[in-house]
């Protein structure tokens, strides 16, 4: 089925509405790519094949009836394992969560299914959404569909890894730091970080409750739209969640960037930063021209406390990590060792049910909280935030958007930085402020480096202007050098 | 910028108390390869030392939301043995665990 790949969710929604195809068919052709394809690849810790089969119909049997079932009637999706289905096993890529079912679904899961997507499988990750190569999960790597060497970014690995090789056209991920931002770009595939709070985190297993944030991952900028409209909007469930609609994205992607002021982050995208490869830089550059061309006038600008967001991070992030982990006690779901008293079982369960990269950062975490190094860390940090926060607002009082390298570099091989986890953690470097700040941010496939693998170009925004942001991303991929990388062409 | 080495930012004895504090369990070679790993993102962050920030208030979350309430209403609850059907030991409806105080005979 090798069309597959040029298929989008936009067309295979109108064909299945309009009844010229059936939802079990486009199904089926998805599930013979997955079945081809899978064994190299990896992106599933699940596929749900009979669950599928059932939804398809149900969207078919709609049709029949000639009710609409909606926007995104009878897409296949991918959803990251860290996402809640309830009655599904749900494993964050961890031991921990071993026989665990949810007793609920999580909020975007209802409200894709409500639209009429058809679910087909859960998506492998970093264990807990903590990396950003897919290479620290407790069920094996996922390997980068272009180049089966090559990690495919993480932690939403598995689902930018389900999206680039044709699995699904649509999946969703979750972004606490870059974790589908970065893998879109490795991958040669759109991904979003919303705004934080425009997506419900209900039933999205917590790693960094200040910081995670869901979002969609496909191969246009359009479905992206789609999806992001479909999840988007207030959830009672969710206290953090913004009392407002979801944005209407799909209405002004044709819009342009005419008259559009354009900032690029000087400290993200070249000489402030060591370490953004040199054909990344002309990408960027070449980014930058096309949305000149298209009539945005385009300059340098500086938000120098971007430099300061990776360390601040790297406190935050595991600060809040350590927290919500504790609750993996061998008590209540998952995973237990038995031991002779209740102390030692909860010992033993989190050592055998975690992996190294989640030791490390619940201990990073516990140090940075615990008494005597509060203040040196988890106090500077949150403070760091609001130096991020206000130099965004500076930068937002002359420009509408900003832009930088979505990662440093383009596919790293699979084991390059897996025995030095401050190497691994310097790939977030150009995403996380995003997250500090609460901002949304995109990353759009413009191109390819030295190696042929692809390039994302990071789209920012202030916080619900999503809107401009993906009108931003509209015309980038319109004027992206070789179309998706992608799309087509690819084994 | 700074005087300490990667490996003085955080001892050995330092990684023993913070796993014990998480409930980890660490071999002698784990208490060696975190001590250095941690050190080197410690002192990665000790870049935010050259920052005055006293003026500075913490940023505790995106968004200036409070007490987002809820009407007291009762609505859809969990199902108690969809709950525990996921439990790794249960007793009468309730997770079971081994003794707290004192040793299992």
């Amino acid at each position: 089925m090798s069309t597959s790949k040029e298929t989008t969710a936009w067309s295979l929604a109108a064909d299945i509405r309009s009844g010229v195809r059936s939802a079990r068919t486009v199904l089926e052709e998805h599930l013979s790519v997955i079945d081809a394809g899978e064994k190299d690849i990896h992106a599933f810790n699940l596929v749900l094949i009979e669950e599928a089969r059932a939804a398809a119909d149900v969207v078919d049997a709609r049709v029949a009836a000639g009710d609409d079932p909606g926007p995104l009637a009878g897409v296949p999706v991918a959803l990251k394992d860290n996402i809640c289905t309830r009655g599904v096993p749900t494993t964050c890529s961890s031991r921990i969560l071993e026989g665990w079912r949810p007793p609920y679904n999580a909020t975007v899961v209802d409200r894709l299914t409500a639209a009429g997507a058809v679910v087909v499988g859960k998506t492998n990750l970093d264990e807990f959404g903590m990396g950003s190569s897919t290479e620290n999960s407790a069920f094996g790597v996922t390997r980068n569909p272009l180049d089966l060497t090559k990690v495919p970014g993480g932690s939403s690995g598995g689902s930018a890894a389900a999206v680039a090789a044709g699995f699904t056209p649509l999946a969703l991920g979750s972004d606490t730091g870059g974790s589908i931002r970065q893998p879109a770009a490795l991958c040669g595939v759109v991904g979003v970080k919303p705004t934080y709070g425009v997506v419900s985190r209900y039933g999205l297993v917590a790693f960094a409750s200040s910081l995670d944030q869901i979002g969609p991952l496909s191969r246009t900028v359009a479905d992206s739209a789609l999806m992001l409209e479909v999840i988007g909007g207030h959830d009672r469930r969710d206290s953090t969640s913004i009392p407002a609609p979801a944005p209407d994205l799909t209405s002004v992607l044709d819009h342009g960037v005419e008259g559009l002021r354009v900032g690029i982050i000087e400290e993200l995208s070249g000489d402030g930063i060591e370490g953004v490869a040199g054909d990344v830089r002309d990408r960027l550059s070449e980014a930058a021209a096309s949305l000149e061309a298209a009539g945005a006038t385009v300059a340098t600008t500086s938000v120098p406390s971007t430099v300061y967001g990776l360390s601040a991070y790297y406190v935050v992030a595991p600060a809040e990590a350590s927290s919500n982990l504790a609750r993996y006690d061998g008590v209540r779901f998952g995973l237990r060792i038995e031991a002779s008293n209740a102390g030692d079982m909860n010992i033993a369960t989190r050592t055998a049910g975690f992996g190294d990269e989640v030791k490390r950062r619940i201990m990073l975490g516990t140090y940075a909280l615990s008494a005597g190094y509060y203040d040196a860390y988890y106090g500077k940090s949150q403070k760091v935030r609001t130096l991020i926060m206000n130099d965004f607002a500076r930068a937002y009082e002359e420009f509408d958007i900003l832009l930088s390298p979505t990662a440093p570099t383009t596919a790293f091989p699979i084991g390059e930085k897996t025995s030095d986890p401050m190497a691994m953690y310097l790939n977030d470097v150009c995403t996380i402020s995003s997250n500090l700040a609460g901002h949304p941010s995109m990353s759009v496939p413009f191109g390819l480096g030295n190696d042929g693998m692809p390039i994302g170009i990071q789209v920012l925004a202030p916080a619900t202007d999503e809107p401009t942001m993906f009108r931003v991303a509209a015309v980038l991929e319109s004027a992206a050098p070789s179309g998706h990388p992608a799309m087509g062409g690819v084994a | 910028m700074t005087e300490h080495t990667a490996r003085q930012r955080i001892t050995r004895t330092e990684v023993a108390h913070v796993a014990d504090l998480a409930r980890l369990s660490l071999t002698e070679q784990e208490l060696d390869d975190f001590t250095n790993q941690l050190a080197a993102v410690l002192d990665h962050a000790a870049d935010l030392e050259v920052l005055d920030l006293t003026e500075v208030e913490p940023m505790i979350h995106p968004w200036p939301l409070r007490n987002v309430l809820r009407p007291d209403v009762i609505g859809e609850t969990s199902d108690q043995n969809e709950v525990l059907s996921s439990a790794p030991s249960i007793e009468n409806k309730q997770f079971r665990v081994p003794p707290v105080l004192g040793e299992a005979p």
